[in-house]
């Protein structure tokens, strides 16, 4: 009998590649101010499982062509940079609406939305796995191969191009992450709490964090640490494991930002 | 061969016609100052020179593989990126410590480097801007009102610093300014620039040309030798903009 027998150990090394791949990822999605796109990305990913069960394809690449597409269209209206506080939230609603919608349209298969938006995690499958840590070795590489450039484009697009870079060519590359992260967390923690593994391990991290590295490392750690205490408590206490992952890392955002205050009187 | 050489060039932003039929050039080793009224397109004028900005009319040439050391109007860091002076240096080509050490201190920027961007004053900010500009050692450095926030002798000593850079480094400079007075003395030539380039030359030839007295008035002609400290003028005290 393997390790990778157990469905907690399986459902421990999903939420750790998960972890893995959102925080220098949500780094960016804080310093760029990008918690509404990434919002709205997650939330086609509903729409991706609709259309992938209608077509009979795999989960996996339904969310991952839907989320792709509306990073991307999203990704390009905000380039226009109208209004797009407004925008966003029109399409990161409507986006999970219309999924939902066409989630139940879908005659002969019985599945349950719960398991999409909030993630099932402990169902987590040897082939999930597989995807998960695959998904993450690849955003992991995109994002190490392109560090330097996505941070100075972050910094100031103007910077950017004097120095040759193209920041529309980074916002590319944050984008096409963006999707393949949805893809990998949605059997995680769903498509309504992805947002929340971008964003709340990066916010925690900033209080401590002194340099974009350190603060993507301790990103990384601090979602580690949500998986390990969220998966234990949802054992323990027999509540749902996505949302007390998450709830895990609200706790860890707390206890960083008084420490931080503490430490800086 | 002219460093960057821009021909025809028209640009549009938002429905308007900022820039209109400009010509211009910068050849190496030269200081040339971009002055105009506030929305003369100054700015886009860097920024089109950069790349940031394509041109709706006309080309923009730069010569192959021209290292730029840009130095931006303003910068604004986002208070949830930590970033210190030293992390910045680093972007984006990674530079070794020796080096980061000295562009700072010859900025005036020694004391700074494991300081966070965010906690820096005006002065400060604006003196490791320069310092990474500096770095990866530029063919054209250039600056976009680049002593805002500097008090007046702060600005004349930047401008003193700048011109010692490019007897040293060799490298063109081109910058816009406000401070015509105390930039146009530090230049070798003047393009005044009001949507489409009004009239350049030498400081003193701009100066008095009436197309750039028709913009500035004959006040600051008086700073300008005020500053350089010739004693023809008459102490006119108009207001200068």
């Amino acid at each position: 009998m393997s390790l990778l027998d157990s469905f907690v150990i399986r459902a421990l090394l999903a939420g750790l590649g998960v972890a893995l791949a959102a925080a220098p990822l949500g780094c960016f999605v804080v310093w760029r101010r990008m918690a509404y796109f990434s919002d709205a990305t997650a939330h086609a990913a509903i729409l991706g499982v609709a259309l992938a069960l209608a077509l009979s394809v795999n989960v996996f690449l339904g969310v991952l062509a839907v989320a792709g597409i509306m990073a991307l269209a999203v990704s390009t209206l905000t380039s226009r940079g109208h209004a797009m506080d407004t925008l966003l939230g029109v399409a990161a609603h409507s986006a999970l609406a219309a999924g939902l919608v066409a989630v139940s349209l879908i005659s002969g298969v019985r599945i349950d939305p719960m398991a999409y938006l909030f993630g099932d995690i402990l169902s987590v499958g040897r082939g999930d796995l597989a995807l998960i840590w695959g998904g993450a070795a690849v955003i992991l590489a995109l994002l190490a191969w392109r560090w330097q450039a996505l941070l100075t484009a972050t910094v100031n697009p103007d910077l950017a191009y004097a120095s040759g870079i193209d920041p529309r060519r980074e916002q590319m590359v944050l984008t096409l992450a963006l999707a393949l992260v949805v893809a990998v967390a949605i059997k995680v923690v769903g498509a309504l709490l992805i947002g929340a593994m971008l964003i709340i391990p990066a916010a925690a991290a900033r209080a401590v964090g002194d340099t974009p590295e350190r603060m993507a490392a301790l990103a990384a750690g601090i979602g580690a640490l949500s998986v390990f205490g969220g998966l234990q408590a949802s054992l323990s206490y027999d509540t749902p494991t996505g949302p007390s992952i998450v709830s895990a890392a609200a706790v860890l955002f707390a206890l960083t930002a008084i420490a931080a205050r503490l430490l800086r009187r | 061969m002219s460093l960057v050489r821009i021909d025809g060039m028209s640009v549009r932003l938002g429905g308007n016609t900022v820039l209109h039929h400009v010509d211009f050039s910068i050849d190496p080793g030269e200081i040339v100052t971009v002055v105009g009224p506030n929305g003369s397109g100054k700015s886009t004028l860097l920024r089109a020179i950069i790349g940031a900005i394509r041109p709706e009319a006309g080309r923009v040439t730069r010569s192959p593989n021209l290292r730029i050391g840009y130095v931006p109007q303003k910068l604004h860091i986002d208070p949830t990126l930590p970033l210190t002076v030293r992390r910045f240096l680093d972007l984006p080509r990674r530079v070794d410590a020796a080096t980061a050490r000295q562009t700072l201190e010859e900025a005036g920027a020694g004391a700074l480097a494991s300081r966070q961007m965010t906690d820096l004053s005006g002065g400060q900010f604006q003196r490791v801007l320069l310092a990474r500009a500096l770095l990866n050692a530029p063919e054209l450095l250039i600056l976009d009102e680049a002593t805002q926030g500097l008090d007046q002798p702060g600005s004349a000593a930047f401008y003193q610093r700048i011109a010692d850079l490019r007897d040293r480094l060799g490298c063109a400079v081109l910058m816009v300014s406000h401070e015509l007075h105390v930039v146009m003395a530090a230049s070798d030539r003047v393009i005044c620039l009001n949507g489409h380039v009004c009239c350049e030359g030498a400081p003193e030839h701009v100066a008095s040309a009436p197309e750039y007295r028709a913009l500035f008035g004959t006040g600051t002609g008086g700073a300008l030798a005020l500053y350089r400290h010739e004693h023809t003028h008459s102490h006119d005290h108009g207001a200068p903009e």
